[in-house]
């Protein structure tokens, strides 16, 4: 009997082929919107629950003073504090080609080396030391003021090579700033970040600050993990008086809220998805009608051989499922693989662009039911249909 | 009891607001093996008549028992499964699926019977040989003349051994060397294979054929 539903998916192959492509580019839309969710969802999950992050209370975009600094390593369960500042910066060849750029301290990159591996890195000259309590792979990356270390994906991206200088312009810190490569990261995580360049906070103090102390975020290693949440309460309560006060959370529960700036953007592309949908379930439906009413003699044929309403009834949903499940199980596995093999990143901070299987999962069900709804009503009406009328008709 | 059996049979159909009687109290009887040619005027019923005996339309009143199965007390389901174990239709306009090969719409019929691919294939491979087309097996409708569609067409009828065979106007869209063939063809069939047929016919050299003759006007049996 399925024979039968190929056969007759064959019998107008451009039709059923132009119908197949867009319920395939429907589904691809969709699960590409819902990507875009995915890898919001995702980077969150970069934060960690175990490292805290304190900003200034009014908001991300205002910095700290860098005296700030002293006081919170000071703070009982506190074991390293790092800089991190956003630099905003673009290359001036390619200026529409975003990568994210942070000034960073010495501490930040051994507080993410559970999350992070250097890969490649610029060796020191023979018989040079590396100095003491540093990281021998990061050795030169240290001792060199205008040095830079940049993820795996942006360095394969822009073709870039250990040891050579790239110049990122500055938006926030005027002036083309000329970075040296001495270091290479690798994620251990898919969800980290590995399109970022990272160089150093005190290059930017003293070119792009005038030496002013400012800071944008601190992030905190705890000794203690388990304490994070009273660790965060006696920070905010020690800078209480202070201007700016502080809030410290967690480093997870920073990434969501820097997400929620996105404010209206994931119903925004919910509701996109689903006006695709919904218009190609109008184009499945109205194809299946069109292609039933073209065939309402051979219906009349086939019941008068002994099939039943119900076997009709099938025949007709099948043939709809197929186009709409083929389609869509292409159309959502397209997103899933092209879109992740591609390493597409959309604002250049965030990890790159990833589809949950969930969310091809969810596609292909979309698809199902695409497929049930838009072959119900020529269904129906193939099922109901009374032979002596269709043939009549017909002849 | 006859093969097939029309007991006071009415039909009315429903035309906006006014109800136009088709057949008007016919009763009928045939005998297994009989081969019956349903004759008269456009408008007289026959094919109404033929319609209710295959059970792909029901009487307004009335019964109609064929091969010992009164038609009239099944469901919609029943009378399809009934109809495909019962009855080989035969169409004026061959009716054939166009995507098919004849030996595919051959076996259309067989899909509804417990049966693997090999049997079925093989049941339809020899009544496409019993109509003469054992080299056409996987020609499509359109690369077959008109006579050898109609020929497809019976095998497709009588490849899962109906008890009766209907035939509707079966010679009507064929030229006179076709439709020759397609009567000697049922006249085998009834011969032969002892098939008991109905046939509505316009044409008088058909209705020779069979073995009796029985004539509709205005939805009675004429004399």
């Amino acid at each position: 009997m399925f024979h039968l539903v190929l056969v007759n998916l064959g019998r107008n192959p451009l039709r059923t082929l132009l119908t197949l492509a867009s319920v395939t580019l429907a589904l691809f839309l969709f699960c590409a919107l819902s990507g875009v969710l995915d890898t919001l969802q995702e980077s969150i999950k970069v934060g960690s629950e175990t490292r805290l992050v304190t900003r200034n209370k009014v908001s991300l975009i205002f910095p700290m003073p860098k005296s700030y600094m002293q006081r919170l390593q000071a703070v009982d369960g506190v074991k390293r504090v790092a800089i991190s500042n956003w630099f905003g910066g673009s290359d001036p060849a390619n200026p529409r080609d975003f990568f994210a750029q942070f000034a960073v301290d010495e501490n930040y990159i051994p507080i993410y080396s559970s999350d992070v591996d250097i890969v490649e890195w610029s060796q020191l000259p023979a018989g040079v030391p590396a100095p003491a309590g540093v990281d021998p792979k990061l050795a030169v990356f240290e001792t060199e003021q205008t040095a830079c270390v940049v993820g795996i994906k942006l360095m394969e991206k822009r073709g870039w090579k250990l040891g050579q200088q790239v110049t990122v312009r500055g938006t926030i810190y005027p002036g083309d700033w000329t970075f040296t490569i001495r270091g290479v990261y690798k994620a251990k995580k898919k969800s980290f970040d590995e399109s970022s360049l990272l160089f150093h906070f005190s290059y930017l103090e003293q070119k792009g600050m005038g030496g002013s102390g400012q800071v944008g975020i601190y992030v905190l290693q705890l000794a203690d993990p388990s304490r994070a949440s009273a660790v965060a309460s006696a920070i905010d309560g020690m800078f209480q008086t202070s201007a700016p006060s502080t809030r410290t959370e967690s480093e997870q529960a920073f990434q969501a809220g820097f997400v929620s700036m996105y404010g209206n953007l994931p119903f925004v592309l919910r509701l996109v998805g689903l006006a695709i949908v919904f218009s190609i379930l109008l184009i499945a439906a109205n194809t299946m009608m069109v292609s039933m009413r073209e065939r309402t003699s051979e219906f009349a044929v086939l019941k008068t051989l002994g099939f039943t309403d119900g076997a009709v009834f099938g025949m007709v949903v099948a043939e709809a499922a197929v186009i709409t499940v083929g389609g869509g199980t292409i159309g959502a596995l397209a997103a899933k693989f092209g879109i992740e093999k591609s390493g597409f990143n959309m604002l250049g901070f965030l990890p790159s662009m990833t589809v949950y299987w969930s969310t091809v999962f969810v596609g292909i069900g979309i698809a199902l039911v695409i497929g049930a709804v838009s072959g119900l009503i020529p269904a129906l009406q193939a099922s109901r249909l009374r032979i002596v009328d269709a043939l009549r008709r017909v002849e | 009891m006859a093969w097939v059996e029309v007991r006071e049979v009415h039909k009315q159909y429903q035309r906006e607001k006014q109800a136009i009687t088709v057949l008007d109290g016919l009763s009928l009887q045939i005998e297994e093996g009989e081969f019956v040619a349903l004759m008269g005027p456009s408008g007289s019923g026959k094919t109404t008549l033929l319609n209710l005996i295959g059970g792909i339309d029901s009487p307004t009143s009335g019964d109609i028992s064929v091969a010992g199965t009164n038609i009239a007390r099944l469901s919609g389901a029943e009378l399809a499964r009934w109809r495909s174990n019962t009855i080989g239709y035969i169409f004026q306009l061959y009716n054939l699926m166009p995507v098919l090969t004849a030996l595919q719409n051959v076996e259309l019929p067989l899909l509804l019977h417990k049966m693997n691919g090999a049997e079925r294939r093989k049941r339809a491979t020899f009544a496409l040989e019993l109509v003469g087309l054992g080299d056409r097996l996987g020609h499509y409708p359109r690369q077959l003349s008109g006579g050898q569609e109609q020929r497809v067409a019976i095998a497709r009828a009588l490849v899962s051994d109906p008890k009766v065979l209907l035939a509707d106007e079966p010679t009507g869209d064929l030229d006179r060397k076709s439709g020759e063939e397609v009567l000697q063809l049922l006249e085998r069939l009834n011969t032969e294979f002892k098939k008991t047929i109905v046939m509505v016919t316009h044409d008088p050299h058909a209705a020779e054929r069979a073995h009796r003759l029985v004539h509709l006007d205005k939805g009675v049996l004429s004399a």
